[in-house]
């Protein structure tokens, strides 16, 4: 039976990686996501796990170790953020090429520079395209469940992708709340052994991550894109089930208070439920506003999108992260690209907020919902505004 | 919803009170939040840390700005940091101190209640260290009520173990004497 439990984020998440029964982690431990090493070496080294724990020398190496791993047929996890995602940049689209089913938590932190340690999504925005599925959780419940579902999504036969989930850093990492913990039956029922499709072995030789060259990289290249978008069957059919068993439901865009809405606000992580409460007070005060929250980002959401803006005049979308020089916050480039075709499109506005740590509080999006409001009328003169910027 | 702030120096165990008392609002069925102030965190550097204890599940992931209750575990901190800022004029100040609320009232220029307790002396004599989160997590719960005394007991075993007693018997004593004025 699940157990309601009171934990830090970030050693759940620990906990949920063990739960999963993974035989190789390799972690270089960097903040805000260090406490998941940590906690899972504990249990790795108590004997609670087990599992082989490697403590590697660099995040490039972390990443290459579980490919390795993977290979050879092991269930294998990582975690870092930020500067330890950017060094191991180089091995992410080999992991997806490659086709193997390893598991990232990213405990997610502003990029260098200026050094900041402290949570924004630049880090992840910086793998978009790497082939990786991506998920992003708004809570520690969501953190606990996304990683059980991550495995599965990942080692499914219609899938083997590489899968991370976001983890905002220290917002949700360091954050010690209430969550539900499933106990080991319940996710070995949901959760069945890994059975690899292929593995390096002495006894059966075989070339994996060969070199392709101009006859056959556009090819593959081809296949890792369509066993992306196709994995989205795969990920809303491991949602059912995980309702089915736990009685949470997961959707790619979960909607709050989106009906008659005409306006909405559309967030992505950690800053979600903190946005609810600003439609709870301007709802109360008879504004048409709703929430949509995006919580698989990889493979994009295309018709769930299309769907949830349907009839509604405004849509401002939330980003956390700037794509420097280009669309503002690459969320929205990709919301403005996904609606280009739709006859009824509602305006977009995108607003950057809660970069390098700083703050998001209900104030911001009710200042938000409110300025959105007016571009039904006329566009804004902006494409993208950085939000509460000091002057 | 009860919102707490807590400050101390880096290393006197800030993060661990917050921590132990949203594991016991938990405990007793509540939902609640116990985080740090984000962040580099340096041994003796002024830290804060805060709690969100509510009975309904809690979505702000926003900052405390307004604390229902600021508890100060240092009191050397009152002269470098205003601790007092944002907590509300209905709310409760408790400070580990040897003063009287009234010289504390002087001292922050907050017109609300004061709770003060010698939680340092109380931990010297109950665990023969000069630390006192725990004991304050005592003379915060009689001044708030935030959770039962005995619902502290689960944590504190989980945390200190073999000194579990120890804590639990400083932060009784801090319970019982903490003066409110």
């Amino acid at each position: 039976m699940s157990k309601r439990i009171g934990m830090e984020v970030a050693i759940a998440a620990a906990e949920a990686v063990a739960l999963c029964r993974i035989d190789v982690a390799a972690v270089y431990p960097i903040t805000p996501s260090t406490h998941i090493a940590e906690h899972l070496s504990d249990i790795v080294s108590n004997g609670e796990l087990d599992a082989e724990f490697m403590t590697v020398e660099s995040e490039h190496s972390a990443m290459s170790a579980i490919i390795g791993a993977s290979t050879a047929g092991a269930r294998a996890f990582t975690a870092t953020g930020s500067q330890g995602l950017m060094y191991m940049h180089e091995m992410l689209p080999v992991a997806s090429a490659m086709r193997l089913p390893v598991v990232m938590a990213i405990g997610n932190r502003a990029v260098s520079g200026p050094l900041n340690i402290l949570n924004d999504h630049g880090d992840i925005m910086m793998e978009r395209d790497a082939g990786w599925i991506s998920l992003f959780a708004q809570n520690g419940q969501e953190v606990i469940d996304m990683i059980i579902q991550a495995f599965k999504i990942a080692e499914h036969r219609d899938v083997m992708l590489p899968v991370n989930v976001s983890i905002d850093g220290f917002i949700l990492t360091h954050m010690v709340e209430a969550m539900e913990m499933p106990d080991q039956e319940e996710v070995d029922r949901f959760l069945p052994p890994f059975k690899p499709f292929e593995t390096l072995h002495p006894d059966q030789p075989v070339s994996m991550g060969a070199f392709a060259g101009n006859d056959i990289y556009t090819e593959i290249s081809k296949s890792k894109d369509m066993a992306l978008v196709n994995s989205k069957k795969t990920i809303l059919q491991v949602w059912k089930e995980w309702k089915k068993q736990f009685g949470r439901s997961y959707e790619p865009i979960e909607s709050y208070k989106t009906d008659n809405a005409e306006i909405l606000i559309l967030t992505m992580g950690s800053m979600s439920e903190t946005a609810e409460i600003a439609i709870d007070s301007l709802r109360a005060k008879g504004m048409p506003v709703g929430l949509l929250k995006l919580k698989l980002w990889r493979p994009f959401p295309y018709d769930e999108l299309k769907k949830a803006v349907k009839g509604v005049k405004v849509l401002a979308v939330i980003d956390r992260a700037i794509s420097y020089g280009g669309s503002g916050g690459p969320v929205c480039g990709e919301i403005r690209s996904a609606l280009y075709d739709e006859r009824n499109r509602p305006a977009i506005v995108n607003y950057i907020i809660g970069l390098g740590g700083r703050d998001v509080t209900p104030e911001d999006f009710m200042m938000i919902a409110k300025a959105a409001s007016q571009a039904e009328k006329k566009a804004p003169k902006d494409r993208y505004v950085i939000y509460g910027v000091r002057e | 919803m009860l919102e707490i702030r807590w400050h101390g120096r880096g290393g006197q165990g800030a993060v661990t009170s917050v921590e132990l008392l949203a594991l016991a609002a938990i405990g007793e069925g509540k939902f609640a939040q116990g985080f740090p102030s984000f962040g580099p965190e340096r041994r003796g550097a002024p830290v804060a840390a805060f709690n969100r204890i509510n009975d309904r599940r809690i979505k702000s992931r926003a900052g405390i700005y307004q604390p229902d209750v600021v508890a100060v575990l240092d009191e050397s901190l009152i002269d470098l940091v205003n601790v007092v800022e944002g907590l509300k004029s209905k709310g409760t100040l408790i400070v580990n101190t040897q003063k009287t609320a009234k010289q504390l009232a002087k001292a922050t220029g907050f017109k609300g209640r004061i709770g003060v307790v010698d939680a340092k002396g109380i931990a010297l004599k109950e665990m023969g260290v000069p630390i006192a989160n725990t004991t304050m997590i005592g003379a915060l719960i009689k001044a708030t009520g935030a959770v039962k005394l005995e619902s502290m007991k689960s944590p504190i075993e989980q945390r200190f173990g073999r000194i579990a007693d120890r804590n639990m018997n400083a932060m009784t004593r801090a319970y019982n004497e903490i003066k409110i004025s």
